[in-house]
């Protein structure tokens, strides 16, 4: 495989929002920190160094209609076209079992004018037949991801149906398998999947999760994922927090473009910090709330919360590279104008993630038949996207529910809802908008 | 000033006892020479409801020696309002009648005051002196608590000292130990890293600006955070130069940074440092003394108006535009046998007279919400100083501050004294002047920076809730009588 010259690393800036004055006894110190990557992964830059798998649900179930298998390789070979020259690539086709559909022989193949017509070619090898073991799945891209050299390793993984011919404790265990050693974006196609199970694919290896209802929208949908792809120039960055003896964290969570909670993620660096994983990154801007609880000091005395700093994995042993640092402070006050002030980033966050918390237990309560509930949640929801600007969110929710006044979250539920628009707004629902400027 | 008192008595001629007019130079009846007549009496600004009997006048109609008697309205630009001080702190009052027998008593024996250059005087800690001279027109301040970095600045972290330490227990580090690897001052087992935090239990280290003192032959001035704030956002200036004459000019500025602004303590440093140097250019010129203050406070105003943009600002924190950096300011200055006060804001000026069998007086009006109250008589003091938005202050200087109106006043005093020019840190523990004179060592003039310390406890021990300076400026009175000043227009 050539190895052309190696990508440029995007550069990382951190900045922190937070209101660093505590009332006398405080504790909590919360801060919003902005990461933003720029000036990596120029096209075809990433090129030699990234690898690509496309993992195809050929269960029994995408035969009907035959329609979403043929979408399925249409999508696939969009993708393919989509990818930059030198990417290495392959096609799995996954059931109980995962198949190499392209190259095959355990390896991947480098994209090329030949390399995608062979690979459009054996797309005819994506058959319907068979059941769904998506563990078996990952576990292969990750057998052929490993095996060639490169430095920012991405799979997409399509399902149509449920994860039925494996117990959810395989899955867990091929997720923690594969978590750091390749990010994957996850889509269900139709309604026959598990909301909580595709999304739990992406979470776990920190790609996004959607729902692409009818199966024509897959084209464009791989194609955005292998763009999106092809601008990632760093691999495996993460997110490390070294909080003062005594400290504790409390959270850690992204926060925008979606929610992700990475709080159990943590990976000790002693002595006194851990890292948290990001994934990969291209040019972007990342969000996270970062909740510490610090040892309280007497007024008028400040300290350090947290020193927030991204750091690349080393090359060749190195000790790694600091990309960018920040400061979380606490400083404690007795003047209660300063201390009870919340700042607007922490504030916004923390509506955001109670918008999402909101539709998932609205969403299950409706299920359950407590609409009592289900009406009280999904109105908070309408109520919270409406007051932070969440426009598609509040659009996805008005399929759900009819909004009588969104200001004061009064909804009524309608009594016929798609299944479609009920599992988007579920799936979506992790979506955050950025504090309006 | 809003309510001072005009006199309503008149001097007379010392040698026929011949009431004299405002303005005579020469007695009508017998000829005699009045510009010899000692120097009025009364800097007396009476403060809110804490009216002051000013100490008796050797002479006694100063109203009538112009120019030697400076009264504000007598200078332009007395006033930034443009029409001078409506009333003339400088009159005299009761001093009429008291006989113009006695001439002034000399000045109790104290350091001549310095007409070395600035920057002459010795420097106790030469890094100190560096990092400072930077800062200071003058000498340098002595930074007893080397300081971590800064808030948000970057500079090299210096040696370390318990926060918050009562400054009169303080003493100079012998040596500065090596600005990294120093060991945490809060739990002493972590290293400080070249933030300025601690490793271990992530403390903020002390700062420079923590605990600051300066000492410059006949002024002091001393700084320090306080017990309840986490940095210093005051910011003093002391020095002294010559005037064309050769006769020394000593001056202290103090200033407060307004909390609720940004950058408070970059405010008051800038205004500090404007005012200070504003007055080092203009008094050696000749200026006269007021009209310098009035200048310096402009300067100052101006230093502070450019903190509000400093262009190219990091966009994530263009909300700070919004709130413009902003703090009070008050100076004195004693040359020529005058006293000179100025300020905008709530920052104060007291004379605390060396025999304290004399009146002292606060020199200063506060541009302040309470004052404006008391002032318009919409609420006696206690009540207007009960009230939550007594303090806040009705003028700053800064970006955001609509138009600066420099208050100026000029006072002759006839007899020793020293002027505490403080920020409302320590007057909040000293209001009125008969406790600040209190609380003001009876050596005072003889021992300004033992005196600025002992303020500065005084207002730690009364719980030190504020950011307090003070500067400790003695005023001698020359022995020959009027001073140069008073010659000169």
């Amino acid at each position: 495989m050539a190895v052309f010259a190696k990508s440029p690393v995007p550069r990382f800036s951190v900045g922190i929002h937070q209101n660093e004055y505590l009332p006398e006894g405080g504790s909590e110190v919360h801060a919003v920190v902005t990461v933003t990557a720029t000036g990596g992964g120029a096209t075809g830059s990433a090129g030699s160094r990234a690898g690509f798998v496309i993992m195809v649900d050929c269960s029994g179930s995408m035969d009907h209609p035959p329609a979403k298998l043929r979408h399925a390789r249409e999508a696939t070979a969009a993708a393919l076209d989509t990818l930059h020259d030198g990417v290495a690539f392959a096609v799995v086709a996954g059931t109980h079992e995962a198949v190499e559909v392209y190259p095959g022989g355990g390896r991947l193949a480098v994209a090329g004018p030949a390399t995608r017509a062979a690979a459009k070619q054996a797309l005819g090898g994506l058959a319907p037949g068979g059941g769904t073991a998506i563990g078996t799945w990952l576990r292969l891209a990750d057998r052929l991801l490993g095996s060639a050299e490169v430095s920012v390793r991405h799979g997409v993984l399509l399902t149509d149906g449920r994860n039925e011919h494996e117990s959810p404790e395989a899955l867990r265990a091929a997720l923690d398998a594969c978590a750091g050693r390749f990010t994957c974006d996850a889509r269900g196609v139709g309604t026959d999947w598990e909301v909580r199970e595709v999304t739990r694919i992406a979470s776990a290896l920190l790609g996004t999760a959607d729902i692409v209802a009818d199966p024509s929208g897959l084209a464009g949908d791989f194609t955005a994922i292998a763009e999106r792809a092809m601008g990632k120039s760093v691999a495996d960055v993460r997110l490390r927090v070294w909080t003062p003896a005594g400290a504790g964290i409390v959270f850690v969570k992204q926060v925008a473009p979606s929610l992700e909670d990475l709080t159990g993620r943590r990976a000790e660096v002693p002595p006194r910090a851990g890292d948290y994983p990001t994934g990969s990154w291209g040019d972007e801007s990342r969000d996270y709330h970062l909740c510490v609880r610090v040892p309280p000091a007497d007024v008028g005395r400040e300290m350090l919360a947290a020193r927030v700093s991204l750091v690349a994995p080393a090359t060749g042993g190195d000790a790694p590279e600091v990309l960018s640092q920040g400061l979380v402070r606490a400083v404690w006050t007795a003047d209660p104008a300063v201390s009870t002030r919340i700042n607007p980033q922490v504030a916004h966050y923390t509506g955001q993630a109670e918008l999402a918390q909101a539709i998932r237990q609205g969403l299950r309560a409706r299920a359950s038949g407590d609409f009592g509930g289900a009406t009280a949640k999904l109105g908070r929801a309408v109520q919270l996207a409406a007051r932070s600007g969440n426009t598609d969110t509040a659009k996805l929710l008005s399929k759900v529910v009819e909004v009588v006044d969104a200001a004061t979250g009064t909804v009524r539920l309608k009594a016929k809802v798609a299944d479609a628009d009920e599992m988007t707004l579920d799936t979506r629902s992790t979506k955050t908008v950025r504090v309006k400027k | 000033m809003a309510h001072m008192h005009q006199s309503a008595e008149r001097q007379s001629c010392p040698g026929c006892e011949e009431p004299v007019e405002p303005g005579d130079r020469f007695c009508g009846v017998c000829g005699r020479d009045l510009s010899a007549l000692p120097a009025p009496a009364r800097p007396a600004p009476a403060g809110p409801g804490a009216p002051v009997e000013w100490p008796a006048a050797d002479g006694t109609d100063t109203s009538g020696l112009a120019p030697r008697t400076q009264q504000p309205g007598d200078l332009p630009g007395t006033d930034s309002g443009g029409g001078g001080l409506p009333d003339h702190p400088a009159a005299p009052d009761a001093a009429a009648s008291e006989p113009p027998a006695t001439p002034p008593a000399p000045a109790v024996p104290r350091p001549a005051a310095p007409t070395a250059p600035p920057g002459a005087a010795p420097q106790p800690d030469a890094d100190a002196g560096r990092e400072a001279a930077r800062r200071e027109p003058g000498p340098a301040p002595v930074c007893h608590d080397r300081p971590g970095a800064g808030d948000f600045e970057l500079a090299a972290p210096r040696p370390a000292a318990p926060p918050a330490v009562d400054p009169r227990a303080v003493h100079p580090p012998a040596s500065a130990p090596a600005a990294r690897g120093r060991v945490c001052v809060a739990c002493r087992s972590g290293r400080v890293d070249p933030d300025g935090y601690c490793e271990n239990c992530g403390h903020a280290q002390p700062r420079e600006r923590d605990h600051v003192e300066q000492e410059l032959g006949a002024v002091a001035a001393v700084s320090d955070r306080g017990l309840r704030h986490h940095r210093n956002e005051d910011a003093f200036a002391v020095s002294s130069t010559a005037l064309p004459d050769g006769s020394p000019a000593v001056l202290a500025v103090v200033c407060d940074g307004v909390s609720s602004a940004t950058r408070p303590d970059e405010a008051s440093e800038a205004a500090a440092r404007a005012a200070s140097e504003r007055l080092l250019a203009s008094l050696p010129r000749g200026t006269h003394p007021q009209q310098a203050m009035h200048e310096a406070i402009v300067a100052a105003a101006e230093a502070v108006g450019s903190l509000a943009d400093p262009g190219g600002g990091v966009p994530e924190e263009d909300h700070r535009h919004r709130n413009a950096p902003a703090c009070t300011i008050v100076g004195a200055v004693c040359a020529g046998g005058l006293l000179v006060v100025g300020w905008v804001g709530d920052s104060r000026a007291y004379w605390v007279p060396d025999d304290r069998s004399g009146p002292p007086a606060r020199l200063t009006e506060d541009d302040s919400w309470a004052a404006q109250m008391v002032a318009a008589g919409l609420l006696n003091e206690a009540e207007a100083y009960a009230d939550e938005r007594a303090h806040a202050i009705t003028g700053w200087l800064g970006a955001d501050a609509v138009e600066v109106e420099p208050h100026t006043a000029a006072f002759k005093p006839d007899r020793p004294g020293v002027v505490v020019v403080c920020t409302d840190g320590l007057w909040n523990y000293a209001e009125g002047a008969q406790d600040m004179a209190r609380a003001v060592p009876p050596d005072a003039a003889e021992r300004p920076l033992h005196s600025a310390r002992t303020l500065v406890g005084h207002a730690l021990d009364g719980g030190g809730h504020d950011n307090v300076t003070v500067a400790v400026l003695p005023f001698a009175v020359a022995a020959d009588g009027p001073g140069p000043a008073g010659g000169r227009e």
